[in-house]
């Protein structure tokens, strides 16, 4: 794992991979979005409002995943110091952020003509809020810390560990409270959806994972290009003085 | 008793923001790591 802890290394791998996963990843997505809205039939009980689906059950996933994938890096760079750890973590918060606001924007309007209402506060609901408002505190921390030439991001790393805390009581909110939302549909092994909808979720869910993985190797190669043209101008800077 | 709606009008929406939202977020991402990259090679020419 050190071994990719080079940011050369990094980059070399990166200038590939990011294209590939970007466009493999809207390929993906794109067809199985297709299947979804033009092939899945209408459910018995949800009728055409079903297929919100396709696009809601990923943005969840990955909005929860991108924070589960922040909490890790964070713990990466407290721990092993790995120099790409913090760079990682602050990259997978933005596109958390766009997931978990494209869950809760696509989950309130299934919500209108499932359940009669745009909105309950009940645990499921409340807590994916609270994920969208962890994700901005730790993008204005990341920020904040950047800008003030702290090198060290620890603080947004043990907030970004902190806040992790909000992910299992996301998955476990429809167990714990009374809720409008259904229990998961998915378990490790099981399902309860039937095969129409699965596969085109599941393409779907990979379609979406493989454009997160684009988008934060992208950010990731921005944070490190600003960086290091900053330590370029600096030294210079210096040798001019 | 259900009230009448226009289901697709709904599924229609969630589909146009979470493409649009998506698509926005992959050219926001690719145009900011162009633009990094190209001053950093701008600053080893310094």
């Amino acid at each position: 794992m050190h071994g990719f802890a080079n940011p050369a290394r990094f980059l070399r791998i990166a200038r590939w991979l990011t294209p590939l996963f970007l466009i493999s990843g809207v390929i993906v997505a794109a067809a199985a979005l297709a299947w979804g809205l033009f092939m899945a039939p209408p459910d018995r009980l949800m009728g055409e409002t079903v297929r919100i689906l396709f696009i809601h059950v990923p943005s969840a996933w990955l909005g929860m995943a991108g924070w589960t994938t922040l909490a890790v890096a964070s713990l990466v760079e407290l721990v092993w110091r790995h120099p790409l750890a913090g760079i990682a973590a602050r990259a997978a918060a933005a596109p958390g952020a766009v997931f978990t606001a494209l869950c809760l924007i696509t989950g309130s309007i299934w919500g209108r003509p499932a359940w009669g209402t745009w909105w309950v506060w009940d645990g499921r609901l409340t807590s994916m809020l609270v994920l969208l408002f962890l994700y901005f505190g730790y993008l204005a921390l990341a920020d904040a810390t950047r800008r003030d030439g702290g090198g060290s991001g620890r603080v947004a790393a043990i907030f970004g560990l902190v806040g992790a805390i909000n992910i299992p009581i996301i998955n476990r909110s429809v167990v714990w409270w009374n809720s409008l939302h259904q229990p998961a549909s998915i378990t490790l092994g099981k399902s309860t959806i039937d095969a129409a909808f699965l596969w085109p979720l599941l393409i779907a869910t990979i379609g979406f994972s493989l454009i997160f993985g684009g988008v934060v190797l992208a950010r990731m190669r921005a944070i490190l290009a600003v960086i290091q043209a900053e330590a370029r101008l600096r030294r210079k800077a210096m040798a001019n003085a | 008793m259900r009230e009448a709606v226009d289901e697709w009008a709904f599924v229609t929406a969630a589909y146009v923001i979470g493409i649009a939202g998506t698509v926005l977020m992959i050219a926001w991402s690719w145009l900011a790591m162009r633009r990094a990259e190209k001053r950093r090679d701008r600053s080893r020419g310094l």
